[in-house]
């Protein structure tokens, strides 16, 4: 069946963990940018033995899925899959090819745009269809203090790399259906001209931070890094991640993977915790996504402080161990009392 | 002899750029430029090659008049030559337009280079797309976030982190890589590299030299087009809270605990009996 509607891309970028919640994340974001345009949702895999992850990527929403398998797949590959990526691209002729700002998509888009001699917006942290139904790509620029939105008006496929934890992905319906589309491997492939020798995944303290509910963060007002350390503290309290400011990272209170803001994660916690911060436009654009926020700093001036829903007026460090002994004190009642209700066991 | 091309680019040097709160602008006469650290650590990369195995090394930046000081640095810091791509109609390019121009410069002034070092990313665009987008043009391979490098024979054994996996690659000769800032420690410039610097000279092309047609360059080659631009509002109605430590976490919890025990999923009430 190829039935020429109209299509909006996803590269099922799978990987590791991380990789595969972007792309379930702008699958949701693909099903709402195609009603306007009347599209339907279709999401590339390349790989082997991949069944698994197609059927994830069909119960969170894709129409329809185009399935390489082959086992010369089962290592990514820059080379190839761009090659493959093009020839479908070329083939199938989608509107909007979309693609999770990982590493790995991050180095593919740019070969794929060019070998497609189209347009790719990086990192964008938001996306519309406007009243020409051209794709609307929001992405910090300017040092983010500025919002840039950029469109594709005549190159196609419209292409853009979208920041982890943008979006939302859909509740997985296990009895969605999909069409899948086996693309055979072509016959001649040219020779890879990078040849991959070793991978490892490093299971480093890898922290959800784009996925945490709860989160703590610390600028350069939490004043030491003795100071900042209290914060993993109160992190533990309340069952939350810490993150930290371009200063803290610099200063070394906190690791580089824990950078929010324009040049490092995306959150969208329900609850944050903003201690001794600015709030410079870099690191608020990467926040803006928090449900509740509670900030502390000295000046009741400083940006954050007027974009939060609690501003404290106070010294970050002091009010960072007061609230570590309050909850403490707190969820000990609790402990004392373990007929209460709430679920409170595990601390 | 290997040859090796670094690209380079100028950006603002503060960090912290100068912005007009009035009327929400850059003052970009204000900031004023530096070498972009990403790129600085592209030419530190090809000074160890150089240093092992022997090298000839070309910068080569696209931009504004000015962008010339980069090259200087460059050369001040041990390249041996600066090309400059300069003129009015390369100015305001996307990604795309910008690797065609490189490509186009690189093809024509040393067309047998082995190898092309890009810095990652820049400090100010951010994109990290430039250098893949140069492979793609000029049909080599390329790999992005280099940590380190090896070159033997026509082959280079490169190492990086990509998405929490460690990886070793083997890539043919010529080819591209995009190199991480914090991979090597940088030198510094010697008073006497500043001034063998300007002794040294620096090639200034313009579009017409190079061939390019005005159609297919800047921002009238460009695919993307920029719509609008504008300082994201932050509305949201606050409470603010000041005193005592001790008052304000009291009003804390007496405002909020059923919020924060809600999304924490603990139980946060003292008070029992009020139950
Ligand atoms: C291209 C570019 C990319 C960037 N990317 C990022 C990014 O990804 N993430 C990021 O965070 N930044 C980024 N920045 C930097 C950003 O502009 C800010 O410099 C940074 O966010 C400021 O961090 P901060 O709030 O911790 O520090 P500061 O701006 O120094 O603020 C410290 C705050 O603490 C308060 N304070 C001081 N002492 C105390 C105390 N004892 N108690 C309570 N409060 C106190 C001060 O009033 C002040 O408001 C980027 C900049 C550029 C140009």
């Amino acid at each position: 069946m190829n039935e020429k509607r109209r299509a909006i891309w996803v590269f099922g970028d799978y990987r590791n963990y991380f990789q595969n919640r972007v792309t379930l994340q702008l699958i949701s974001r693909a099903r709402e940018l195609a009603l306007p345009i009347g599209a339907q949702v279709s999401v590339i895999v390349f790989g082997h033995n991949v069944d698994e992850i197609v059927g994830n990527y069909t119960a969170h929403g894709a129409d329809r899925i185009y399935l390489t398998d082959h086992p010369r797949l089962a290592e990514y590959s820059m080379e190839t899959y761009s090659f493959l990526m093009e020839r479908l691209a070329r083939q199938e002729k989608p509107e909007i090819i979309l693609i999770g700002a990982t590493s790995f998509g991050r180095e593919f888009a740019p070969h794929v745009a060019k070998r497609l001699g189209t347009g790719l917006t990086a990192g964008c942290i938001g996306l519309d269809i406007d009243e020409n139904g051209l794709l609307v790509q929001r992405v910090p620029s300017f040092g983010g203090n500025l919002i840039a939105e950029t469109v594709i008006p005549e190159r196609r496929p419209q292409m853009a790399t979208v920041r982890p934890g943008v979006f939302q992905e859909l509740e997985p319906d296990p009895k969605r259906v999909a069409e899948i589309i086996t693309v055979p491997m072509p016959e001649h492939m040219p020779p890879d001209r990078i040849r991959l020798i070793s991978s490892e995944l490093r299971e480093a303290k890898v922290r959800r931070l784009e996925q945490a509910k709860i989160v703590i963060c610390g600028g350069r007002g939490m004043g030491s890094k003795k100071k900042f350390a209290k914060l993993y503290e109160l992190a533990e309290l309340l069952g939350g991640e810490v993150c930290a400011t371009r200063p803290s990272v610099y200063l070394n209170w906190a690791g580089h993977e824990t950078l929010v803001g324009q040049a490092g994660k995306q959150i969208r916690p329900n609850i944050l915790l903003s201690f001794g911060i600015s709030g410079a436009i870099q690191h608020t654009a990467s926040i803006k996504n928090a449900h509740f926020i509670i900030a502390v700093n000295k000046n009741p001036n400083a940006p954050m402080m007027k974009m939060a829903d609690v501003a404290i007026v106070a010294d970050a460090s002091q009010i960072c161990n007061a609230l570590i002994l309050e909850l403490q004190r707190r969820i000990a009642t609790k402990q004392s009392h373990p007929s209460d209700l709430s679920g409170n066991s595990a601390v | 002899m290997l040859r090796l091309v670094v690209c380079i680019k100028q950006v603002p040097q503060v960090s912290e750029l100068p912005w007009d709160p009035d009327t929400g602008r850059l003052q970009r006469e204000l900031a004023e430029g530096m070498m972009n650290p990403a790129c600085r650590f592209a030419l530190e990369t090809a000074f160890s090659i150089r240093e092992k195995v022997g090298a000839k090394i070309a910068a080569i930046t696209m931009g504004p008049p000015s962008a010339e000081e980069v090259l200087r640095e460059a050369i001040a810091l041990g390249a041996d030559k600066g090309i400059l791509l300069c003129d009015e109609k390369m100015a305001g390019a996307d990604t795309y337009t910008t690797s065609s121009t490189l490509a186009k410069a690189i093809q024509s002034k040393i067309p047998r280079f082995d190898l092309i070092l890009c810095g990652s990313s820049t400090s100010d665009g951010e994109t990290a797309q430039v250098g893949p987008q140069l492979a793609e043009e000029l049909d080599i391979p390329g790999v992005a976030y280099v940590d380190d490098i090896e070159i033997t024979g026509n082959k280079a054994r490169v190492r990086r982190v990509a998405d929490q996996f460690l990886e070793t690659m083997e890539m043919e000769l010529p080819g591209l890589v995009t190199i991480n800032a914090r991979s090597y420690i940088p030198r510094y410039v010697s008073m006497t590299g500043f001034q063998a610097a300007f002794a040294e000279d620096i090639t200034t092309y313009d579009a017409a030299a190079l061939g390019l047609s005005p159609e297919w360059i800047g921002s009238k080659g460009a695919p993307t087009k920029v719509l609008r631009v504008y300082s994201p509002r932050m509305d949201k109605k606050n409470i603010v809270l000041t005193g005592t430590t001790k008052k304000i976490i009291g009003s804390l919890f007496s405002l909020f605990d059923d919020r924060i025990g809600g999304i924490i999923g603990k139980d946060l009430k003292t008070d029992k009996k009020a139950k």
